[in-house]
């Protein structure tokens, strides 16, 4: 009677718990629940005895199997801390009988949890990964009956991968009438009508092969495949009722993969249109060649670490907000080194691009070595922050990670700022004035010169901001920026020069060729056939897909 | 964006090339007499103790150059002569370097580490049989004959379609570079059949020849001085001759050049071929001297450093590049040993001081300084 008594305080004490974390619990609910708990872990009183323990625990791995399943229809409430003990290989023989260890190692009898001391010919119990995987799924059947609904969630995923016993139908179909959470019944509902598969009752299984017909897992299609395949089904309308199910599994995989490779190829788009933005407007709007570019993405990216690094040493509880910092700061730098490169070196270039690019070239290798010198060769660390680890899950097989969707707004943002920029502000006017015609803008009063430094300073920030989204997707070394330097400028010579729109088709085009590529060809082939399409389509038209139309001989 | 390059006609004829020409049999004469017989009489003649003594890792620094300098010759054909930056000459090197490679990769025979018939890095990457373009490079002809058409081809079909749509200035350079990447990742993969990032290395003998003997070491420096001075002549012929006269008005003035009757795509096609298989030349004798040929050489960089010897030698002059070659890779065997991690800040700084201050490089700052002696 005791005993009762404390599995009512321990019930009763969980309820207590889930009436805060399960919010979507009704009060109403909550008392049918205890009442219910009450009465299931009441009316089975009697403990586990000592015999069935010693079943479980002892013996070869088919009976011991056999007896779980029993013992899991019958849910002795002392089952599930043996079980779990059993799992962590706390239980000990004695001379046959079962003996508990608790977390100190100290031995305990099972029953009267009284100590007792442990012989040194205590035999282990040794689980197979057969007994392993049917302990796993005893316990998440139990488990199904916890109060809270994250153990619960848990223990489903557990079972829904599990290998199940037919006789345990029942308690699942018991779980799923108890369960409240819609996600949770849904997916009991999925795992009852798996084991209803195999049921004698030719409707119950159509419905069960409908039932399963809403999964987009392929472990599920082959289920269903494995039940048509062993010919032991006979009825006509199970067979095409299990096939339909298998072409709509079928369908949905294939149209999550389409999901997939879209968004991949989006975000990668949005990549390479950061990438390319800013020298969208260094090599398109005032035909410099910058080689340098991606070593002021790479800059942008050391940036993005050195704040990380100034929040982890000052302000470790405010870690999280480091990305946003990092923003303003990153351009901030790049901004200013590519001025001081635009008044040091490109201004003495104007109008010799080969030659600024050799000039932009050696700049390039001066910043990547003095990267090396400062940070080191290897690659540094940057973490995402926690809210952008993890991913929106919209099938069991695609997720999208947070940080490319993240990145993905984060390149729409700053396409809207760049245009905004150059199209509604005075020095966005001013750069377009000095594209068009450099003499004529001079003599109404632009200082070109002026122009020039911004806009390239402009540009070079851009190429920062590119580096912070960058940090959060790959590696941050000293050679991040020659990975993206060819790719940057096929999207710019592709897109057309001086056109911002371009850009953004070309680069929005490249990532989502190369992604559908990707899936047939392999990463490294696919980008090769990426360029060669770039080098024969930049032949048909040499100034770009998106170009303006111009008269001039020389382009 | 004209690219307009705004070169006086006296740096056209520089001092040494006139030099040259006034004295350029003794001239050629001398450079035949160092390559053929001082160098071969320091090297093997001369006792290792005296002073006098070329070491070996000098010979083979020196061969290497002169391959570099063949580069930055056929470099200063296309650009100094002709105004097209090709940043794409690596994959035209390294073409050569990989054919004549597979030569020596099979003239290993059964002494590599599986003892088979296939070179170890074919066996190690399970290929049954050559792929068809590896097909009768066992023999020394074919190979010679494919180092020389790989790179040519690939230069004849690409410069077709680039100068046909009249593709030039950046954007010539910027698709050159982007074919450089792509055949960079191409050489990288191991199913492709060239080895992946290991290349071709191990070499053992050249027409049945050790390759390690001072002898053959020697005959391959020496092949590469003779091979340097013919293309050196060769140059020289082009550019004085009415073909030549044509690149360089292409580069000054491309649409004048056109109003005015010719074609440039020919002239510029034929140069952009003949460039690329100098470099396909320099590429099958510099990996029989260095003795490895891996894809790293084909990366971007390689290809843009060229350029870089052939601006600070002078673009242009026939000399200039074959002093701007040495001038970088001695400094970078000098760095690569004393300081290596100050090397790339130099060669950082030289493509900036070089573009910014020596626009005629070495050669016109010599030139210059003559001038105002006089």
């Amino acid at each position: 009677m005791q005993q009762v008594f404390c599995e009512f305080l321990r019930v009763f004490r969980a309820f207590l718990d889930a009436g805060r974390r399960d919010k979507d619990m009704s009060i109403g609910n909550k008392v049918i629940g205890l009442v219910l708990g009450l009465l299931l872990t009441g009316g089975q009183a009697q403990a586990l005895t000592l015999d069935e323990m010693a079943a479980l625990s002892a013996g070869d791995s088919d009976a011991r199997i056999d007896t779980l399943h029993k013992q899991v229809v019958k849910a002795d409430p002392a089952l599930l801390g043996f079980l779990q003990a059993l799992e962590n290989d706390q239980v000990k023989l004695v001379n046959g009988k079962p003996v508990l260890l608790d977390d100190s190692g100290a031995a305990h009898d099972p029953l009267t949890n009284k100590p007792v001391t442990l012989p040194d010919d205590a035999e282990d119990v040794v689980n197979n990964n057969r007994m392993r995987g049917a302990l796993d799924a005893a316990i998440a059947s139990l488990q199904l009956r916890s109060a809270d609904v994250a153990v619960r969630k848990a223990a489903v995923e557990v079972l829904r991968d599990a290998e199940l016993d037919p006789a345990e139908l029942d308690m699942i179909s018991k779980a799923e009438t108890r369960e409240t959470n819609a996600d949770i019944k849904d997916m009991l509902e999925r795992i009852r009508s798996r084991l209803e598969l195999s049921s004698p009752d030719s409707a119950v299984r159509i419905r069960a092969a409908q039932k399963l017909g809403e999964s987009d897992r392929a472990e599920i299609k082959q289920l269903l495949a494995d039940h048509l395949a062993d010919g032991a089904e006979k009825d006509p309308q199970v067979i095409s009722a299990v096939k339909v199910a298998m072409l709509n599994i079928e369908n949905r995989i294939a149209r999550y993969e389409v999901y997939g490779t879209l968004f991949s190829g989006i975000s990668l788009g949005s990549v390479l249109l950061l990438a390319a933005l800013g020298l969208a407007i260094t090599y398109g709007l005032m035909g410099v060649i910058n080689m340098a570019h991606g070593e002021m993405m790479m800059l942008g990216a050391y940036s993005t670490y050195l704040v990380q690094h100034a929040f982890q040493v000052w302000w470790p509880s405010m870690l999280g907000a480091y990305v946003i910092v990092a923003i303003p700061f990153a351009f901030a730098v790049t901004m200013l080194i590519g001025m001081a490169l635009e008044r040091l070196v490109i201004r003495h270039l104007y109008g010799r691009t080969l030659e600024t690019l050799l000039a932009t070239w050696g700049v390039s290798l001066i910043l990547m070595q003095l990267v090396r010198s400062i940070f080191g060769a290897q690659n540094v660390l940057v973490e995402n922050p926690s809210w952008l680890s993890g991913g929106l899950a919209l099938s069991s097989t695609l997720v999208l990670p947070y940080n490319r969707i993240a990145i993905i707004v984060f390149a729409v943002l700053v396409l809207l700022l760049v245009w905004l920029l150059l199209v509604r502000t005075r020095l966005g006017l001013f750069v377009r004035a000095v594209t068009q015609n450099r003499r004529m803008a001079s003599c109404v009063g632009v200082n070109t010169a002026r122009v020039d430094m911004l806009a390239f300073g402009m540009g070079s920030g851009i190429a920062g901001l590119a580096g912070v989204a960058l940090s959060q997707v790959g590696n941050v070394g000293p050679d991040l920026g020659t990975h993206y330097i060819v790719d940057s400028f096929m999207v710019v010579v592709l897109g057309g020069v001086g056109q911002l729109m371009g850009t953004v088709y070309s680069s929005l085009g490249l990532g989502m060729l190369n992604k559908l590529l990707e899936g047939y060809t392999g990463a490294v082939l696919a980008k090769i056939i990426v360029l060669a399409l770039i080098i024969v389509v930049i032949q048909k038209r040499p100034q770009g897909l998106f170009a303006l139309k111009g008269r001039s001989i020389d382009g | 964006m004209a690219e307009t390059q705004v070169l006086t006609q006296p740096w056209r004829q520089p001092l040494l090339l006139r030099l040259l020409q006034g004295g350029s049999g003794k001239a050629y004469g001398v450079a035949l007499l160092l390559v053929c017989v001082v160098v071969p009489v320091l090297n093997l003649l001369v006792p290792s103790g005296s002073v006098f003594h070329l070491s070996n890792y000098m010979v083979m620094l020196v061969g290497k150059i002169l391959c570099y300098a063949m580069l930055a010759l056929a470099m200063d054909l296309i650009w100094g002569y002709t105004g097209i930056l090709s940043l794409g000459h690596g994959v035209f090197f390294a073409l050569g370097g990989y054919a004549f490679g597979m030569y020596l990769m099979r003239q290993i025979g059964h002494d590599g580490v599986y003892h088979s018939d296939l070179p170890d890095f074919m066996v190690f990457l399970n290929w049954q049989d050559y792929p068809w373009y590896w097909k009768g490079t066992g023999s020394f002809l074919y190979a010679l004959f494919l180092a020389v058409a790989a790179p040519g081809l690939l230069a004849l079909v690409f410069g077709w379609f680039a100068f046909r749509s009249r593709i030039k200035g950046v954007y010539f350079s910027i698709i050159t570079q982007a074919m450089t990447f792509a055949f960079m990742l191409l050489f990288f993969r191991n199913e492709t059949g060239f080895g992946g990032n290991n290349g071709f290395t191990d070499f053992k003998r050249v027409l049945g020849i050790a390759i390690t003997t001072p002898e053959m070491r020697m005959a391959l420096f020496v092949l590469t001085g003779l091979t340097l001075l013919a293309m050196l002549a060769m140059a020289q012929y082009i550019v004085k001759s009415k073909f030549g006269r044509v690149l360089t008005a292409i580069r000054d003035a491309e649409s004048r050049v056109m109003f005015s009757g010719y074609n440039p795509l020919h002239y510029k096609l034929a140069i952009w071929t003949l460039s690329a298989v100098m470099c396909g030349i320099a590429g099958a004798l510099y990996v029989p001297q260095v003795g490895i040929i891996n894809p790293g050489e084909m990366s971007p960089a390689n290809s843009i450093e060229i350029a870089i010897w052939t601006a600070i030698g002078g673009r242009g002059t026939l000399l200039g590049p074959l002093l701007g070659a040495g001038i970088v890779n001695g400094a970078k065997s000098w760095f690569t040993q004393s300081f290596p991690e100050y090397w790339l800040y130099f060669l950082g700084l030289l493509f900036v001081l070089v573009t910014l201050y020596l626009p005629n490089g070495v050669l016109g700052l010599i030139r210059k300084a003559k001038g105002a002696k006089s």
